[in-house]
């Protein structure tokens, strides 16, 4: 295109020093271009490199065996004792409610507006949507704390509201507002003529979205679904405070309970940099960040798959 | 199209900039502005440490910004452990904490080429409060640390009603959840004292002091132990018994300096080296009267 584009320029009558000068020009926005991308790569490859130089020692004082494993984790005991099962399960359980709510929620309501409803709730509907996800996510604590946790203890009678579904509700309410923008996004990228057919077809409108809409914004939604699982998994400070930090094995999502991230961060303030258990709570980030990447290959593998199928 | 999105936003953005900054102005309208002048101190301290310390450092930072106005102090209380990491680490001017620094994180700080120095600036009685509606008034320390460590589950096996304990703790950050452990879960001094005990894994562990006075506040069964200065009337404080042939002892200034409130503990300033410049100047402030006597204003204990 540009090439066609500066040809189309020089065959005007372009004299050869502004052509340089032009190119030129090209040149630095390339460098620059290629520069801001190198730089990204470099805080990654570095944000690994630390992960992994904080956080591998704490192997040696505890096995990677009984530290994924080990039930009990007394950080502050002499001697300590690091094992973060009750921290994966959490986090687990509180994955597991957030994406059990958010994504049959998320995908009607983006079917909703990308399908059924008129442009003009579409158009006052999703800004909207976006203004949640705005939401700082203490905020999103305090209202857990304050209004969903007495809720959630009456209503399921409860010793205390909170537990891991308080949190669980909490964060799929974040993400909520990720998989119903992304998937619209997608539902609305699928071609009309699609539609038309199912309906030249004799489809009902139900029919046109789940046998024809839905299948072919399949790969837009299950990433906006990994994106907001991957929001479940990460966000820290509305489990730290909504959760309830006990530290056994969570047997039910109504116990309460402490994700890794929580786990992180109620006690890296008192870390002392290069300890013990300052390099057991890097181990943790180092595994979050294992199963992240891990979350991102498989929606990955699942997007091509998806490609695949549909590519015509 | 875009661009109603976009009008919607910065509509919404618009209207709640407006209501803010409206309420902002009213409020402060009330306030003046600092008069005093012609004083010679000027900088800048950072205080982290002790969530316990902190109501009584803001408030001494406060007033004493407002004797010195060229001083700027800045006061965070993520936790007595996190407030020492921040020493050793030299990231804070003082560290305010609620137990005694560790030999080991002595050591550390040395190796990073820091002396700890201590001070104590004011006293607290560690209150055990449950919600005001349970029955109960007393517990021994035994008692506590049964609860804790999950061998108690249920009120009515001290004496309170029959209904399940939420015990709630500070989360590992906190210097008072580190006193507690050593003082009343693991009963350090007492006869029964047991260096192997720990908090159960059903104590839920909670990131600030606030937010277990507010569930203890809305749970009849919580059970929670802030620093005096937290306890409100939304809560109940217990009564203390060291063991059972003790009288019961309330939490109060009175009781924490004649010395019969059994889980009483310092509160400390740590500085790298004795302390100089506005450090001292601060310090000192803390010590005198006036400074000793905001201690008795926010619920803690004075020194003398």
């Amino acid at each position: 295109m540009s090439e066609q584009e500066t040809r189309a320029i020089s065959a005007v009558g372009l004299n050869k020093g502004l052509q340089r000068r032009w190119r030129l020009g090209e040149k630095l926005i390339e460098s620059w271009i290629f520069l801001a991308g190198m730089l990204t790569i470099v805080v990654l490859l570095g944000i690994i490199a630390l992960l992994f130089k904080e956080g591998l020692p704490a192997f040696w004082y505890t096995p990677p065996w009984e530290f994924f494993f080990g039930t009990s984790w007394y950080p502050v005991s002499e001697p300590p004792t690091f094992g973060i099962m009750p921290f994966f399960v959490a986090t687990l359980w509180v994955t597991v409610v957030a994406t059990a709510i958010s994504v049959p929620v998320g995908v009607a309501c983006a079917a909703y507006l990308a399908e059924i409803a008129p442009v003009k709730v579409r158009e006052t509907v999703k800004p909207i949507i976006e203004i949640l996800a705005g939401f700082p996510s203490i905020v999103m604590g305090f209202i857990g704390l304050i209004l969903l946790s007495p809720l959630v203890q009456s209503a399921l009678n409860l010793n205390t509201g909170l537990c891991g579904l308080s949190a669980g509700i909490m964060l799929s309410l974040m993400s909520l507002p990720i998989i119903i923008s992304v998937s619209e996004d997608a539902l609305r990228a699928v071609p009309d003529d699609f539609r038309h057919a199912a309906y030249a077809l004799g489809s009902t409108k139900w029919e046109t979205i789940w046998h024809v809409s839905i299948p072919g914004a399949l790969s837009g939604i299950t990433a906006a679904i990994m994106l907001g699982v991957g929001r479940a998994i990460g966000e820290t400070m509305t489990v730290l405070m909504v959760a309830g930090g006990a530290l056994a094995v969570p047997i039910s999502p109504t116990e309460p309970m402490m994700p890794m991230t929580a786990a992180i961060a109620s006690g890296i303030g008192n870390a002392v940099r290069g300890g013990l258990q300052y390099q057991a709570l890097f181990a943790i980030g180092l595994i979050l960040f294992v199963i992240t990447l891990a979350v991102n290959l498989i929606a990955d593998k699942v997007l091509e798959r998806q490609k695949r199928k549909f590519a015509r | 199209m875009l661009q109603k999105k976009k009008g919607l936003k910065w509509m919404l953005l618009s209207a709640v900039l407006f209501t803010t900054s409206a309420i902002f102005l009213l409020g402060c309208s009330s306030q003046h502005g600092d008069i005093s002048n012609g004083n010679e101190l000027s900088g800048s301290i950072k205080i982290i440490g002790s969530n316990t310390v902190t109501p009584l450092t803001s408030v001494w930072a406060e007033e004493f910004m407002k004797i010195h106005p060229n001083v700027n102090i800045a006061v965070s209380g993520p936790g007595s452990g996190a407030g020492i990491a921040a020493l050793i680490n030299g990231t804070t001017d003082i560290c305010q904490a609620s137990r005694t620094i560790k030999l080991q994180e002595i050591d550390q700080a040395k190796a990073n080429g820091i002396e700890s120095y201590e001070i104590q600036v004011a006293t607290d009685a560690l209150s055990v409060v449950v919600n005001p509606g349970n029955p109960l008034s007393e517990l021994t320390i035994a008692q506590l640390s049964a609860i804790y460590t999950g061998k108690i589950t249920n009120w009515k096996e001290v004496g309170g009603n029959d209904a399940p304990i939420v015990a709630i703790a500070r989360d590992t950050n906190s210097g008072t959840h580190v006193f507690f452990k050593e003082h009343v879960v693991q009963m350090l001094g007492l006869p029964a004292e047991d260096k192997s005990l720990e908090y159960g894994n059903k104590v839920l562990q909670l990131p600030s002091t606030e937010e277990g006075v507010s569930q203890v506040a809305n749970n009849p069964n919580a059970i929670f132990y802030p620093g005096l200065g937290y306890v409100t009337n939304a809560v109940k404080p217990l009564a203390i018994k060291k063991t059972p042939d003790y009288l019961a002892v309330l939490p109060s200034v009175a009781t924490a300096l004649d010395g019969t409130y059994p889980i009483a503990r310092p509160l400390l300033y740590y500085t790298n080296g004795a302390p100089t410049g506005i450090f001292k100047a601060f310090i000192d402030y803390c010590l005198s009267t006036e400074g000793q006597a905001e201690v008795t204003e926010v619920g803690y204990v004075p020194l003398k």
